[in-house]
């Protein structure tokens, strides 16, 4: 690591938004996010003269670091609502993942505690994606209930008490680094490349957005519908789960109150980043950018010592501008027919 | 009189007969585009009082974006708009309601949990002190009702009604208020005749009672019986505007050339059974139904709505479950229990309503082209976009599908160029069996040209095609065998030469041979 100054832009903005990489747009950014984009750029400016220590590598390496959970189940989130589906047990799979993570690797060992981890995750998945689609319950319900389940699953197999994490594999994925990059940057970049591409070039990508974009026409073309909406829900279980087992590893310790309330800055994430929760519409980049925005937001607050309790407040307010500046094209049709 | 006079937008507007009344409302220069699209290039159009006015143009000529600018649905980009001589504004659908106008959308726009009631009832609710009156509203929809001589369940949620029966819903609904200008946008595509020739004595009073009617219409006799006028829209420009014109006059101002011969030579030679039905039921829907349909052969489902034809096509592709009987593809029988089952076997589907069944609206054309054909251009779940990128270019010259490039939003598209980007996307897999559902409803007569040959084309490569269609000239013109229903069941199985029009209408609508 060099200057700072010099150094510090570079992890932020390796994802899919380096703008002198036109290439790079293409993976999934188009023009209509630049509204977002612009809203990133101008707050992290308005933070780096506000306080001394945003632009400072070692405080961006920290936001990454931060975002990089909520960013992951975001991901997850997004293939969910592109099928206008909705995941909102992420942060319970992502505690209960952890939990059987730290166990196994205490019991067996680092490798088979990182596999039950996202193994786990990928089940609570597939258990919502199947109730969904075989029992045909409401996928908020489906996935509240989930919620319900795997909270009280990590309270059982925990005992309400944390579990330690000993120096390993487990504990590399979330404290370690490669270079400068601390390991779940790396990760969240990783997920998102992989997230963007199947979305993109993968048949399961087309079929994700033909079954949100209208679930009926996408059957009448012989898409196996269910079998995307029950993927979609594996897909997020199994991001939750890699989640849980980063988060647990960067803690040294898996704690069986983690994630409550991640399943909403996942969401908040998502809209963010513009993906209509009517299915169909959005990239899974764009997704990055509502994470990232969230997370500068907070880090900002945080040096800037707003309270947290106004945090949350703020949070929720930003939230509603940004989607609402998303839909400024629609806003002034309305208001020059009014 | 009746000289049709291609009139140039700018022109002064010679009118034929004596103006019946004062222009309600007029419109002049209407401008209007779309990303890629100019809709609307200048259009003049005006309704009096006391008049019927008749609109037509192929799909895509700019009739649906005129009614929306009529309706404040859509702003126009330049243009004025004149109420009673004066000049305004339309701020919303709300307010061009309060000026009077009233527009019977092609889409419904209606309540689906709620009663056909509190539908037709619901843009003026009776209500007493904040109370929804709810005898109000069932004295206000019978009378609604009433006056259109249409039996209507009131009390029973939209979304349980035929699609007939929320057509008539609709226009009750538009009915109850006190219309100046009353816009409808294809009103009769779901309608039977008796319903019709309700809903034209209706128009025809209002009419005389000084309400100015704007009929839109892509059944030209209905057309030619209702309208005063008619205006002829192609392109986005008015080409014709005339009081009383004939048949011929207005298909050749709509197409640019006369329409020769829309049905092609559908003589392919026939090969042995892909599809046979034995005794084949689902409860409720239709019973005990046997036919076959062989290699290259067009085997057309005729029946009035309600005769189970739709319910035959889904039972085929897996979308209902047969009580009894048997089907058998190529000899075996199969049983399948999805759409995506069915695919797999080899069976295609173009549905009836494209709009809800057939199309991702938000995806492009590409995307839509090449749902059901993922698999064979892609390995391992790779998608090979170069192949695919060929194959739909390839198709999309081959059908001359009108669009800006392969990834326009297929929302863009005309109506016949939606059509044929269906059909196009199960020309791609070679289908065994393809089952077409009105496959040129609300297209104009142009594309359906070009979609029956396709149907022929189809048909010569093989592919064994059963054609479900309420336009009897079509289902007679294309094909080579002919299976009547009527309440569910099996009526007769004509051949081409047994089945001359007047005979098959007489089937389908009493149950009797002429």
């Amino acid at each position: 690591m060099t200057g700072s100054g010099r150094a510090s832009p570079e992890p932020l903005t390796s994802g899919a938004s380096t703008a002198a990489a036109p290439r790079r747009w293409r993976l999934g950014v188009s023009i209509v996010d630049y509204g977002i984009l612009i809203a990133f750029v101008v707050l992290s400016a308005a933070l780096a003269l506000l306080t001394p220590t945003f632009l400072t590598s070692g405080n961006i390496l920290n936001v990454g670091r931060q975002v990089s959970i909520v960013a992951v189940l975001a991901a997850g989130q997004t293939f969910v609502i592109l099928t206008a589906g909705i995941d909102l047990s992420v942060g319970s799979v992502l505690a209960l993942s952890g939990a059987v993570a730290a166990g196994v690797a205490a019991s067996v060992g680092w490798a088979p505690g990182i596999v039950a981890g996202l193994l786990i995750g990928a089940g609570a998945g597939l258990l919502s994606g199947l109730a969904i689609t075989l029992l045909l319950v409401p996928d908020f319900v489906a996935t509240l209930a989930m919620l319900s389940i795997a909270r009280g699953a990590t309270l059982i197999y925990t005992g309400g008490q944390p579990i330690g994490v000993a120096e390993g594999g487990l504990r590399f994925l979330g404290g370690g680094t490669i270079g400068p990059i601390p390991v779940p940057i790396i990760v969240m970049l990783v997920v998102f490349v992989v997230s963007i591409v199947v979305l993109r070039s993968t048949t399961f990508g087309r079929y994700v957005y033909a079954t949100g974009g209208n679930r009926r026409a996408a059957a009448f073309s012989g898409i196996d519908v269910n079998r995307v909406r029950v993927l979609v829900y594996v897909v997020s279980g199994l991001l939750a789960g890699l989640a849980g087992v980063v988060l647990t590893g960067r803690l040294a310790t898996a704690d069986p109150q983690a994630g409550v309330g991640y399943e909403l800055d996942s969401i908040a994430a998502v809209v963010l980043g513009g993906t209509s929760l009517f299915g169909g519409q959005g990239t899974v980049a764009r997704t990055l950018l509502g994470a990232l925005i969230l997370g500068v937001l907070s880090n900002g607050m945080n040096l800037l010592d707003v309270s947290p309790f106004l945090q949350e407040v703020v949070k929720g307010i930003v939230i509603v501008i940004a989607v609402a500046f998303g839909n400024l094209e629609q806003l002034r049709h309305r208001a020059l027919g009014a | 009189m009746a000289e049709l006079l291609p009139t140039p937008s700018t022109a002064t507007r010679v009118v034929a007969d004596a103006p019946t009344g004062a222009p309600i409302l007029a419109l002049r220069g209407i401008r209007k585009s779309y990303p890629g699209v100019i809709a609307l290039d200048g259009v003049d159009f005006d309704v009096r009082q006391g008049e019927v006015h008749g609109l037509v143009g192929e799909n895509g000529a700019g009739k649906s974006t005129l009614l929306k600018i009529i309706g404040a649905v859509e702003r126009a980009d330049a243009g004025t708009i004149e109420l009673d001589g004066r000049p305004i504004q339309l701020a919303s659908p709300h307010a061009a309601q309060a000026a009077g106008i009233r527009v019977i959308h092609q889409e419904f726009n209606l309540f689906p949990a709620l009663s056909v009631a509190e539908n037709i009832a619901i843009d003026h609710l009776p209500s007493r002190h904040g109370v929804v009156d709810r005898r109000a509203v069932r004295d206000l929809a019978r009378s609604a009702r009433d006056r259109l001589g249409v039996a209507l369940p009131l009390e029973t949620r939209v979304d349980r009604l035929g699609v007939a029966d929320q057509q008539l819903t609709e226009i009750a609904r538009a009915l109850s208020a006190d219309a100046r200008l009353l816009v409808m946008d294809e009103p009769t595509a779901a309608l039977t005749e008796h319903e019709i020739d309700a809903l034209f004595r209706i128009v025809r009073s209002l009419r005389d009672e000084g309400v100015g009617v704007i009929f839109v219409s892509h059944r030209m006799e209905e057309v030619l019986a209702l309208s005063d006028r008619v205006t002829v829209l192609r392109d986005g420009r008015v080409v014709g505007e005339t009081a009383r014109p004939t048949r011929e006059q207005i298909i050749r101002l709509m197409v640019g050339r006369d329409v020769s011969e829309l049905y092609p030579d559908t003589s392919a030679d026939i090969g042995g059974p892909a599809l046979e039905l034995d005794g084949l039921s689902v409860a409720g829907r239709f019973e005990d139904l046997s036919f076959t349909v062989r290699r290259g052969e067009v085997v057309g489902l005729a029946g009035v709505i309600g005769a189970g034809r739709t319910s035959v096509g889904l039972a085929l592709f897996g979308l209902l479950r047969p009580t009894s009987g048997q089907v058998r593809l190529d000899g075996k029988p199969i049983e399948p229990r999805t759409a995506h089952e069915a695919v797999k076997l080899g069976i295609g589907y173009v549905p009836e309503d494209r709009k809800a069944l057939g199309l991702v609206l938000a995806l492009s054309l590409r995307h839509n082209e090449t749902h059901p054909i993922l698999p064979w251009l892609s390995r391992l779940g790779w998608i090979d976009k170069r192949r695919e990128r060929l194959t739909v270019e390839e198709r999309v010259a081959q059908l001359e599908i009108k669009a800006s490039s392969i990834d326009a939003r297929v929302s863009n598209l005309s109506g016949g160029n939606q059509q044929k980007v269906l059909l196009a996307k199960w020309l791609e897999i070679k289908p065994r069996v393809l089952i077409l559902d009105e496959p040129t409803r609300g297209v104009d007569i142009g594309a359906k040209a070009e979609i029956y040959q396709i149907v022929a084309d189809l048909a010569k490569s093989g592919v064994a095609i059963l054609l479900i269609s309420s336009d009897l000239p079509e289902l007679l013109g294309l094909s080579d065998r002919v299976v009547v229903l009527r309440e569910g069941r099996q009526l007769a199985t004509l051949d081409r030469a047994d089945a001359g029009q007047e005979h098959v209408l007489s089937l389908v609508t009493t149950g009797a041979a002429a």
